[in-house]
């Protein structure tokens, strides 16, 4: 299933230094807890350490969908995934080399998951093997009888005990000796984590700092005189200035300096801590997020927010972008500029709310009751999130459109080191002209060859209008006039087209002709790339092409793709399998960037798709690139 | 266009004199005899007697027959979709306090689709003048059921009549929590709505008007026995109250009743009595906008907080 490629890597390079320190290009660790237990805090400190020391790093959050699921359940597993490596790290990578696991139910969730390599090392909390209950002693020894069925090394350590030495509660402890236990496997910085620990309690006394600092070090204790390995993943001297966020965070900042001052919003998984980030700093900065009563009247009242002069946003998820469907289409009829950030999870229905899908495509382009020709970006790493909103909320104002990003679960919650933005404040909306408009001045006064047209707003004297949602004249005006209505939908439309030509060709990543190009959106991108490389250097003609424009598209992306023997969009959607019962060429229902691409430029696409609530594997696409060109030598 | 000009400056150099003439936008296409026609003419005195400043005027609504207002004023407006005025003008007046908001919806508008809306918003208590027009059915859509249609009434959506009692939008604005002021009046009574709109306008919040307003096309009798015969009208009197000295000389049943009291407010709500005037107002309660109010900053102080945020982001 996976590449054998980076475990050649390993053994090149292991036992270089050290008799017990492992020298690795790269390694993959997990973290997981019952909820509550602080595991993705413990992880999210450690991939902070690791990247100021100086390595690439990707964390990913293992995420249950309720608050406080029944402790020790494998549907409870909540955690963290953190690859960290000596070059840049773009997605989580194949399967986890090493888990620290609080109980074995939750590290059988991820067992049965396939997410652990076969020769993995596990570091096991012991309380449960000797417990008092003999329910609990039962299901340990069914979940080793289970777990034996792979040669994982599995170390029990008494966690509970050691921190009990230190905190009258392990349950708000255990995750700092944990984050001991690491930083001794992974020959961390001491002064750089308890640094990170300070940071992280600095609203709380000195006595927290020092409690959580005693429980790190006993962590680290017990690494050191029971490991028999270290592992170290070089670090690079850090040249460039760089941050580490989430891609959550990186939008709310992105809104601040795009000069967004109002975030208008209705809390949905996996969106909400947007506007959790900002709720913290946008006060101070003019700004208000506004928790508005429903998803609907949420972006109602951005929508009246910009109409009165000012662009605002609206994050949602996809179950809110339904709900938001008929203001969308009001926003796109009156040409209000709005920027809505849509952070995809699983769906149809409720489906996964805290996992990564790419599944809004479609129904952000077409999803709506009538033509509503809308602008939608998709960010491909967390650096792009803090900048498309920039972007977006020029567009939204310069072309009077509706700019929706499509970012995912992955962004949002993963965390990446990138490059700290030099700030602009050119990137800042200008300032509101309440200057009087010009005699004759209309509201939709069309260019007939762009469709743009000036944006006047309340507060302008001789400018007044009333913005309809009906057929309406360049006056605004409500009418029926058959002509009329032809060239107001042409206007709409023929900005998008406008907006294309402003762009650049997307640029592709490898050879520019080749046997195969994969295709992909959003943050995939990474798996995408990592895997075209790693066949690239197998010796297969492989290419990769991101594209963040979805509507309208890059231009000449007909004329890349045609370059290539075939095309294979890679997604994280639902696609038939072709070769399931019944699934014929005509009736497979193909991946959703799949079908607009083979629309819109009549290239016999395929692809590959999967909706299993988790990001890609390199290790997967390698595969997927494998078959799909041996299926060529065989054609 | 020149300079961006302050919003100060255009409130202060203004020697524009407006007639109610200079309100009228796009001539009212609703039905004759119709009573949203009184109730544009009573806004477009309101206006003219305030001497509003059309271009920080802004009239929204959703959608129906009197969600058409916004078209007939001449200032600014929005025209939205079916039960949503409520969250656009809550926009509007919380990026732009400085704005002067009106709503009109319709009963379906108001109560049906935008029940959820209108709940919220009197919470939210923001500045504006709110009109309910209520003429007890769907208009535009041609005679269905409303929140507001009599029992018994037939119509094309409930033929065997109506069969719910009607929801009294009265006792759901008071019902809710910082509801702030609740008038109710009439379009045929011109100088009650007049004065009740003033008082609405006036009045810091949201200030919630419901107007009892005819369709003559399909309630043409829902109202014949207010606007026949006078007495079976109670108006609400009080110094505190909506001044009106032609209608207080027209109906002859008044009730006394102090507009700070929401308990006798919510029980004059209740029962079979047409009753309009004030029936509950408080200036006190938290305004929205007032607790959202933030400070205005540059770019470049945007800037530096931003940097300071990436520093302790910093690898």
């Amino acid at each position: 299933m996976s590449s054998n490629s980076q475990q050649d890597q390993v053994s090149a390079l292991s036992s270089s230094t050290a008799a017990n320190v492992q020298t690795l290009p790269e390694h993959i660790f997990e973290i997981v807890s019952d909820s509550g237990e602080g595991a993705q805090k413990c992880g999210q400190s450690f991939g902070a350490v690791s990247a100021k020391m100086g390595n690439g790093a990707w964390t990913v959050e293992i995420i249950p969908a309720e608050i406080q699921p029944p402790p020790r359940s494998p549907g409870g597993a909540s955690g963290v995934r953190i690859r960290i490596g000596t070059e840049k790290i773009t997605n989580w990578g194949n399967k986890t080399k090493l888990v620290i696991a609080f109980n074995e139910q939750v590290l059988l969730a991820r067992h049965r998951q396939d997410a652990i390599a076969d020769d993995a090392t596990i570091l096991l909390e012991n309380m449960w093997e000797e417990h008092d209950d003999p329910t609990i002693r039962q299901q340990w020894a069914d979940a080793m009888e289970e777990l034996s069925s792979k040669n994982y090394n599995i170390m029990k350590v008494p966690m509970e005990v050691e921190c009990l030495k230190i905190v009258d509660n392990p349950r708000r402890g255990k995750n700092m000796y944990a984050l001991g236990l690491m930083s001794w496997i992974y020959t961390r910085d001491v002064e750089k984590v308890k640094a990170q620990i300070a940071m992280q309690f600095r609203h709380k006394s000195q006595d927290v700092y020092e409690r959580n600092v005693r429980l790190l070090e006993a962590g680290m204790k017990w690494a050191e005189e029971n490991m028999s390995f270290q592992i170290d993943v070089p670090c690079k001297e850090v040249t460039e200035e760089l941050v580490v966020m989430n891609g959550n965070t990186a939008i709310g900042m992105g809104a601040v300096v795009a000069g967004l001052e109002m975030c208008s919003m209705y809390p949905i998984t996996p969106a909400t801590s947007v506007s959790h980030y900002l709720s913290e700093i946008y006060d101070d900065l003019g700004g208000i997020v506004h928790q508005a009563e429903d998803e609907i009247a949420a972006i109602g009242v951005a929508i009246g927010a910009s109409f009165a002069g000012k662009v605002a946003f609206t994050v949602t998820s996809g179950p809110g972008m339904a709900l938001k469907t008929e203001f969308i289409g009001l926003a796109v009829m009156t040409e209000t500029p709005l920027v809505i950030v849509d952070v995809q999870r699983g769906g149809p229905s409720t489906g996964l709310p805290t996992k990564v899908e790419q599944s809004d495509l479609l129904s952000t382009l077409y999803g709506m009751p009538g033509d509503a020709p809308k602008v939608v970006l998709a960010p491909s790493t967390l650096e792009e999130c803090f900048h498309c909103m920039v972007t977006a909320r020029r567009i939204a104002e310069a072309f009077r459109m509706v700019v929706v990003v499509l970012t995912d679960a992955n962004l949002a919650t993963g965390v990446q080191p990138f490059v700290r933005p030099e700030l602009d404040a050119g990137w800042h909306a200008p300032e509101l002209d309440l200057s009087p408009v010009a005699e004759g001045a209309k509201p939709m006064d069309w260019d007939p060859e762009t469709g743009l047209s000036p944006r006047i707003v309340p507060g302008q004297k001789g400018g007044e209008f009333t913005a309809t949602g009906l057929a309406h004249s360049q006056s605004s005006c409500v009418t029926y006039d058959p002509a009329l209505n032809q060239h107001s939908s042409e206007m709409r439309s023929r900005k998008l087209a406008v907006l294309q030509s402003t762009l650049s060709p997307p640029e592709v990543c490898g050879p520019d002709s080749n046997d195969l190009l994969l295709v992909g959106w959003g943050s995939t991108r990474g798996a995408i790339e990592e895997a075209a490389e790693k066949a690239r250097a197998k010796g297969l003609g492989v290419s990769s092409l991101n594209l963040t424009f979805l509507s309208p598209l890059e231009p000449g992306i007909t004329e890349i793709l045609k370059r290539f023997k075939k095309v294979m969009a890679i997604e994280i959607n639902y696609s038939d399998d072709p070769d399931a019962p019944y699934i014929t060429e005509e009736n497979r229902r193909r991946g959703q960037l799949t079908t607009l691409l083979r629309a819109t430029t009549l290239v016999d696409i395929d692809c590959w798709t999967r909706v299993l609530g988790q990001p890609l594997s390199p290790g997967d696409i390698i595969d997927v690139i494998e078959k799909k060109l041996s299926e060529e030598t065989k054609a | 266009m020149s300079s961006p000009c302050s919003i100060l400056e255009c409130g202060t150099t203004d020697d524009r004199h407006f007639e109610m003439d200079d309100y009228a936008g796009t001539v009212a296409r609703w039905c004759p005899g119709c009573g949203d026609h009184a109730i544009l003419t009573a806004v477009h005195r309101l206006l003219a007697n305030g001497q509003m400043k059309p271009e920080n005027t802004v009239f929204v609504s959703g959608i129906g027959c009197s969600s058409r207002f916004p078209h007939y004023v001449e200032t600014y407006g929005f025209h939205g979709i079916h039960g949503r005025a409520l969250p656009i003008a809550t926009g509007v007046k919380l990026s732009r306090p400085e704005l002067d908001v009106f709503v009109t919806m319709g009963d379906g508008d108001c109560c049906s689709i935008g029940a959820g809306h209108w709940i919220h918003a009197i919470r939210y208590n923001i500045d504006m003048t709110v009109l309910l027009l209520d003429n007890n059915i769907y208009g535009l859509t041609k005679k269905q059921t409303s929140p507001t249609t009599p029992q018994g009434l037939i119509t094309n959506t409930q033929t065997k009549g109506s069969f719910l009692p009607p929801l009294d939008p009265l006792q759901t604005t008071l019902g809710v929590t910082n509801a702030s002021f609740v008038a109710q009046t009439a379009d045929w009574m011109p100088s009650h709505l007049a004065a009740t709109l003033q008082a609405a306008k006036e009045h810091k919040g949201f200030s919630f008007v419901r107007i009892l307003q005819r369709c003559p096309v399909f309630t043409p009798d829902v109202f014949t026995d207010a606007i026949k015969d006078p007495d079976v009208t109670d108006l609400l009197t009080h110094d505190d109250g909506i001044h009106d000295a032609t209608a207080e000389r027209i109906y002859k049943s008044h009730l006394f009743h102090d507009p700070s009291d929401i308990t006798e407010a919510r029980r004059l709500a209740e029962g079979d009595r047409t009753r309009v005037g004030l029936f509950f107002r408080d200036e006190s309660f938290p305004r929205y906008e007032d607790l959202r109010a933030v400070p205005k900053r540059t770019p470049e102080e945007k800037i530096a907080f931003i940097n300071a945020e990436l520093d302790r982001h910093a690898v």
